[in-house]
């Protein structure tokens, strides 16, 4: 092994999956990971929990501060401002330099604006960083009348929980004809959108933001909406989505495109400089059905596995295996395996249930033969392994029905969805499907359907 | 706040304060006949005597009476004391006794009134308080706010409470006679449940129930759409309430041992003691039955039910500090220590009382067949020492007294022998794990925030590790609050169920080692 100097630049997931491996393979490698946002690793996934007072901020650490002195991972709180590629050098803020032999750059995503007029007025924010969590605490902390959400998404439902907490009424502005149309099927779209209403959410679908209006001192006062109506309003969540933090890094030399431009190595177009997690753009999507940007959490972590692997063993291609993904609409739980159309197709049947109270759903999509494709859960939980290796080895819908039972991850006592599941799924397609009865215990002291 | 929300709280705070004010509302008056009824036959005429200038007198304090209590009775026992006439000393400490016997006040002559003006107004404000607040949210949301809360988050109420809680305990077991008012509010109870009167303990173990009753229904209440929460809390609210209270009431009521079926040794550490003995063995058929069961219990119960369902079955199931923790404690959970250095004290305290227990109860065994040759009155003060550090200060005290401090668990975490022993099952022979599902982890940290004992759930988690602790007492709340459906309370196969190098599902690329 060597003792080179590897520089990361993001201390997010992927960086610091990525340090944490490669001290795991390279006992001697120099490792420094840098970033301006916070001095420490923190699951960016939290920020939500530590609005709402359900967390503090410590516990969003992953890993406590002795873990890094231990491990041997430099920490350096600063800003990148200039790159140097010839001489491997890194310019930061305070106007200290620092070389470096193997530069990784994990510097994840932004929220996206897209020149509404008024986006830089005060009151107007997304919601990524450590600095856009305490913007918001201080902007929400009071006289708050009404906020507005703009984007169906992810974010959008997380600010628009965080806000419900501090009993700020919200408007849900969503461009499309539904929640999260991306990646949800229209019955579970239908779904949430209820459960959101039910949290007192005014939401408005086929809904774009045309405008944010201000008041003298240049705070937000209103939103103006394509659909012409003006709402009044002193915070604005922008959460159309994010792209990759790469803007310090254009006209360094570096091939960019909507990220920086990688192959299946994670390698881009500079020598000895890398890129993972939200802001490295693949040439060609990593896998079918995969996007050649990935900007889950789950996929930043594999990025920064698969690189700390490559420089400790030999290299191997970024490959991925059954997509997965997980989220939670206020109490709603989602959970998604291998891949599910969002639009009804010939090509592509597929067996939907619902729960008569409309808070619980299970659909799975079947190929032409008749194998499972993928799964969407919402209000119940499946298990990753289950669908892993059904979905890897092409079960029949059959026989994932049948044994069921093995896929649910709920806890114990829970209502026996799944028995509603192969009923459902028995009388749907004619197939015979063996139920098993509930014991005895969990029919006395199990929940009821 | 709701209108009931604030009716609820003015009840509660009413009630507290007349329970808090009766205290300081008794008289003394003592005479000869009341010394004469309450001591010992041979201590009677000493005491009688020593006391003697109290007779008739008139006090208008608790304080008062102990300090005059004191003054006449110390010199004699310190003189004793001095001459190393260690058999003559009284040791017994007639200070609650007499003050109740001498006590006058609204707690004594109105103690119907008095109860329900101070624990009836408590439990009521308590229920109302809690029975809309709760009443609304999802299980998987109601933690929120917890670090926003005076009370919850170590603010000015949190202190003033914990503060409260300790100079309870410190009354309680030290200095009892100040309670002897609220104990006599509770008598009638306790002539209709044993026949006999009541004592400190008494008034300590009605508390203590109706506590976990009505925070029993409010976490009812708190997880109605989580079933397993919904259990383990009814059964923790029936053994309390029948087993810890009820049945050991009705036996001395039959003439029988006073004797809590649940209660397992080294918790119950002084099962073994010479008198408890001696108390089984000329109790008949039940005193032997007694014995054989709690012994059964030890040596067959613990590690066949922890083989089963992990150590669960009783710290969150059965046991009583487990129903306090449970229940009052709940909205102190998040307060525990995460750290590794939390967790190196842990491991050392946890076992040595376990090991402090165990010797001391060998030796008393010992010295209890031998009787009494080999190490003569050793084991009394041993008990005196464990009765005093490990059963009150540290169990009392410390457990419940710093709930609003260290988090809810501070006894069961760090000091409870029995938790010790079954932790130790649970580690290394136990199908109970809590099992992670898959690469579905995002690190969010809600599980080890919110775990009662301490573990950082989430540096298992998020390496797809399954979580076998020995200190985990499967309250379930990790996989109630992960966000992800992440986490699952199994009981499975041994095999597997330690993953020394697990692996977290998706990447095909490579198969990792974590």
């Amino acid at each position: 092994m060597d003792s080179r100097h590897y520089v990361i630049i993001g201390n997010g997931v992927s960086g610091i999956t990525f340090a944490r491996h490669l001290r795991k393979g390279d006992s001697q490698a120099r490792i420094t990971v840098i970033s301006g946002e916070s001095p420490y690793f923190f699951s960016r996934t939290a920020l939500m929990y530590v609005y709402m007072g359900q967390m503090k901020w410590e516990h969003t650490h992953p890993y406590e501060p002795h873990f890094w002195k231990k491990n041997r991972i430099e920490l350096l709180q600063a800003w990148v401002r200039t790159l140097d590629f010839e001489t491997k050098t890194l310019g930061l803020a305070s106007g200290e330099t620092l070389n470096y032999d193997i530069l990784v750059l994990a510097t994840g995503s932004k929220p996206a604006f897209f020149g509404w007029p008024g986006e830089d007025l005060k009151g107007v924010q997304g919601l990524y960083t450590k600095q856009d969590l305490e913007l918001m605490e201080t902007t929400t902390s009071n006289g708050i009348q009404r906020a507005v959400i703009v984007g169906g998404g992810l974010i959008g439902i997380e600010m628009a929980e965080m806000l419900t907490y501090k009993k700020i009424p919200v408007t849900f502005l969503v461009r499309e004809s539904r929640f999260w149309e991306q990646v949800l099927p229209e019955q579970e779209a239908s779904l949430v959108q209820n459960h959101i209403v039910e949290h007192s959410i005014d939401l408005h679908l086929k809904t774009e933001l045309k405008e944010i209006l201000a008041d003298e001192q240049g705070n937000v006062r209103a939103v103006v909406t394509s659909a012409g109506e003006e709402i009044t309003c002193s915070f604005v969540g922008i959460a159309t989505g994010v792209i990759p933090n790469v803007e310090f890094l254009k006209n360094t030399g570096l091939s960019i495109d909507k990220g920086i431009q990688v192959n299946s190595y994670f390698e881009s177009s500079v020598p000895d400089v890398y890129a993972i997690g939200d802001c490295a753009e693949f040439e060609q999507p990593p896998g079918p059905g995969r996007r050649t940007l990935e900007q889950v959490w789950y996929t930043g972590r594999m990025h920064g596995e698969t690189l700390a692997h490559n420089f400790c063993n030999q290299r191997v291609r970024y490959q991925p295996g059954v997509w997965f993904n997980s989220a939670k609409f206020f109490a709603i739980e989602f959970q998604i395996y291998g891949l599910v159309s969002t639009e009804p197709s010939e090509m592509a049947p597929y067996f939907y249930w619902e729960h008569r109270l409309g808070k619980v759903s299970f659909r799975m999509e079947l190929d032409e033969a008749g194998k499972i494709a993928g799964v969407i859960n919402l209000g119940f939980r499946l298990r990753h392994e289950f669908f892993d290796r059904a979905i890897r080895e092409k079960w029949s819908g059959q026989l994932v029905i049948q044994r069921l039972e093995e896929g649910v991850f709920d806890s114990e006592f829970y209502a026996p969805y799944h028995l509603q599941i192969q009923q459902a799924f028995q009388s749907q397609f004619g197939l015979e499907i063996s139920i098993k009865k509930r014991s005895f215990l969990q029919k006395i002291f199990g929940a009821r359907l | 706040m709701r209108k009931s929300e604030i009716i609820g709280l003015i009840l509660f705070i009413v009630g507290m304060s007349v329970f808090t004010a009766l205290p300081f509302l008794s008289s003394y008056r003592l005479s000869e006949a009341m010394v004469r009824d309450q001591v010992k036959e041979e201590h009677r005429d000493k005491l009688a005597e020593l006391i003697q200038p109290m007779y008739g007198q008139s006090y208008s304090s608790t304080h008062a009476f102990l300090r005059a209590y004191s003054s006449n009775f110390d010199p004699y026992n310190e003189e004793l004391k001095a001459n190393q006439a260690w058999d003559q000393v009284i040791w017994d400490d007639y200070g609650f006794a007499l003050a109740k016997a001498a006590m006058d006040g609204p707690g004594r002559t109105n103690p119907w009134i008095n109860l329900g003006l101070s624990i009836g107004l408590i439990v009521l404000g308590g229920i109302l308080f809690n029975f809309r607040r709760q009443g609304t949210a999802h299980a998987s949301l109601a933690h929120t706010g917890v670090f926003h809360s005076t009370l919850k988050n170590r603010g000015l109420l949190g202190m003033l409470t914990g503060t409260y809680l300790i100079l309870f305990y410190v009354i309680l077991y030290w200095f009892p006679a100040y309670l002897a008012s609220l104990v006599w509010m509770v008598e009638p109870i306790s002539q209709f449940l044993s026949g006999g009167p009541a004592s400190q303990w008494f008034l300590y173990g009605l508390v203590y129930t109706l506590a976990i009753g009505v925070m029993g229904v409010r976490m009812l209440l708190k997880y109605r759409d989580n079933r397993y929460q919904q259990l383990r809390t009814a059964s923790l609210v029936f053994f309390q309430t029948a087993f810890a209270f009820l049945i050991p009431e009705v036996l001395v009521l039959l003439n029988k041992p006073y004797f809590d079926f649940k209660n397992i040794w080294p918790l119950d550490y002084d099962f073994f003691y010479d008198y408890q003995l001696d108390t089984f063995i000329s109790s008949g058929g039940l005193g032997l039955f007694m014995l054989i069961w709690g012994i059964l219990l030890i040596v067959l119960g613990v590690p066949l039910f922890t083989y089963f369902y992990g150590k669960r079955w009783y710290c969150s199931w059965v046991c009583g500090c487990g129903g306090l923790a449970e229940t009052v404690g709940d909205g102190f959970r998040h307060l525990s220590d995460k750290s590794l250095k939390a967790w190196q004290w842990e491991r050392w305290l946890i076992h040595g009382v376990l090991a402090l227990a165990v010797v001391m109860t060998t030796l008393t065994i010992v010295n209890y067949f031998s009787s009494f040759s080999l190490l003569g009155q050793v084991t009394n003060q041993l008990h005196s020492f464990y009765g005093f550090a490990i059963g009150s200060a540290f169990a009392g005290v410390v457990g419940t007294g710093f709930y609003p401090l260290m988090g809810n668990r501070v006894w069961c975490r760090f000091g409870c022998p029995l938790a010790a022993y079954l932790g130790l099952v649970q580690r290394f022979k136990s199908r109970f794990r809590i099992t992670t599902n898959g690469g579905q982890c995002i690190s969010c940290g809600n599980c080890s925030t919110h775990c009662e004992m301490g573990i950082d759930v989430r540096a298992y988690a998020q390496q797809g590790q399954n979580i076998v602790r020995s200190s985990c007492v499967g309250c379930g709340v990790c996989a109630s609050v992960c966000p992800r459906g992440v986490l699952k309370l199994e009981n499975g196969p041994e095999e597997g169920r330690i993953h020394e190098f697990p692996i977290l599902i998706g990447n095909d690329s490579i198969k990792l080692r974590m």
